[in-house]
């Protein structure tokens, strides 16, 4: 029963996400992205990851993707950048892509292979392990994270002051 | 046991509790009507059934009969996918709440991290209907609503987390236990509360935070081109959501179906009974709110959210925490 949820989640999430790159409209394709994230999710939470699904539908689903939408709605794409995405996107297009990502896969899939991996579902891990883990065998990568997102807040915040004490010396 | 999920009366209650969001949100359109009226000291709807009671019943067969039109101009996919995005992602976040011991379809260990993906997930809607329609109102209401959700979101999330570091637990039943024992959450998390209930009132986008909509401005803003039963959908939506936030603020502040203290002779009431009690306290509390306070400008609305609430639920966290640490 699992392994034919976790089937139709991972064939929903590989189909959505091939979906999301081949659209050209750029509403469209963030819409199929959202349905991809949604399907990892389910994966997740199958694996026996419930924190891991409900923070990837929290954050990317419901934060991240949105700000995408957010800006595709703020540039207001008419027609003219789904003709122009059809010209960009010809079938010689797919060529470059298409072996580097099969080169890929077929790396992933023979470290894949080789890895006697745990058994399947084997538990489920709650929210109270992963933050034990999360402060003590990567701590350093959380601070480093950390770090990173206060350097964001910081240029974020001084661009847009920038920004809007330019507008009020005009006005 | 599936995976955090304990299935056990589950299949039982989803109808009941679909059924029982809908209609409670039909009999509140009818209510807020009525009792707006009468604090605004006019009669509201009165005429249709006793105490115009009725009145909500026509207004949904009369959303039934209209003519189901799609705009010609916008894109007609997302236009019916947005109702049932508002409304779908709504409901679903029903599945994690405890009605009463054990009435719960899942009762999981990480329900409050659903019941905020299914709020961030029904920005979509809001989005999708303003995209859809090709139409400057609703494109200008899908972006403000769209920041403006996100943006209440983290505060939302933020202040949930006092509560959960009382409690130990992401799961709804396991916070109003938790209550049991001591205090109910509302007075250890009286910040935490506020916080909560502001960014709750954001996250439904109902009055004074309906700047998505804000008609004096934007028309009918996000939702502009829709009529009929898509229009329907979509407040029943709202109404959902308006429950939900109601709900939650009760399991996690004023202690879900917990009553009175032993021995206060109210044993014999039934948990239930004590949960819908406070939700209907909180719900009218919904309505006062509209009714009293009037509209902010919506640069305000987003700069009190990231000047004063971030500030404050970190710093929630934070007391939180450290008290936390030194009592245990």
């Amino acid at each position: 029963m699992y392994l034919f949820l976790f089937a139709v989640a991972g064939a929903v999430s590989i189909a959505s996400t091939i979906l999301a790159v081949t659209r050209l409209n750029a509403s469209h394709a963030l819409v199929y992205l959202i349905v991809s994230l949604l399907a990892v999710a389910a994966v997740f939470f199958l694996l026996g990851a419930p924190f891991a699904a409900a923070l990837e539908i929290v954050i990317y689903a419901g934060a991240i993707v949105v700000l995408f939408l957010f800006v595709v709605m703020m540039l207001n794409l008419g027609q003219g950048s789904v003709e122009r995405e059809r010209r960009w996107l010809r079938p010689g297009m797919w060529i470059g892509p298409s072996i580097l990502s099969g080169a890929l896969f077929i790396t992933l899939f023979v470290v894949i292979y080789q890895e006697t991996g745990t058994e399947f579902m084997s538990k489920a891990v709650g929210p109270g392990e992963v933050g034990e883990r999360m402060f003590s065998a990567y701590i350093l990568a959380v601070e480093l994270a950390g770090i990173l997102l206060l350097a964001a807040l910081v240029g974020a915040y001084h661009l847009g002051r920038r920004y809007m004490t330019d507008r009020r010396e005009e006005n | 046991m599936m995976f955090g999920f304990e299935l056990n009366m589950s299949y039982v209650l989803i109808v009941p509790v679909v059924a029982g969001a809908m209609g409670f949100a039909l009999a509140l359109v009818w209510w807020e009507r009525r009792i707006l009226g009468f604090w605004q000291d006019r009669l509201g709807p009165n005429r249709v059934g006793p105490f115009g009671i009725l009145q909500a019943l026509a207004d949904m067969i009369k959303l039934m009969f209209k003519d189901d039109w799609l705009p010609p101009f916008g894109d007609r996919f997302f236009f019916v996918l947005a109702p049932i995005v508002v409304a779908g992602s709504m409901l679903l976040a029903y599945v994690v709440v405890p009605f009463s011991p054990g009435w719960v379809i899942a009762d999981s260990n990480i329900a409050i991290l659903w019941f905020l993906a299914m709020s961030s997930l029904a920005v979509y809607g809001v989005l999708l209907a303003g995209l859809a329609s090709n139409n400057k109102y609703s494109l200008l209401g899908g972006l403000r609503a769209a920041a403006q959700m996100v943006t209440y979101e983290v505060f939302m999330g933020l202040s949930l987390l006092g509560v959960v570091i009382h409690a130990g637990t992401f799961s709804l039943s396991g916070i109003v236990e938790a209550q049991a024992e001591g205090l109910w959450f509302c007075i250890p998390q009286a910040l935490g509360l506020v916080i909560f209930f502001i960014a709750g009132l954001a996250e439904s986008h109902r009055l004074p935070f309906d700047l998505p909509e804000a008609e004096h401005e934007l028309t009918a803003g996000f939702h502009t081109e829709y009529s009929g039963m898509k229009f329907g959908v979509i407040m029943a939506g709202e109404y959902v959501a308006m429950i939900l936030t109601s709900c939650l603020t009760v399991l996690l502040f004023f202690g879900g179906w917990l009553g009175t203290p032993e021995g206060w002779g109210l044993d014999w009431v039934h948990p239930i009974v004590w949960f819908g009690v406070k939700v209907a306290v909180v719900i009218n509390f919904f309505i006062l709110l509209r009714a009293a306070i009037p509209r902010p400008r919506y640069d305000q609305l987003m700069a009190r959210g990231w000047k004063i609430l971030l500030p404050l639920s970190l710093v929630n966290i934070l007391a939180t925490g450290a008290i936390r640490l030194a009592t245990v």
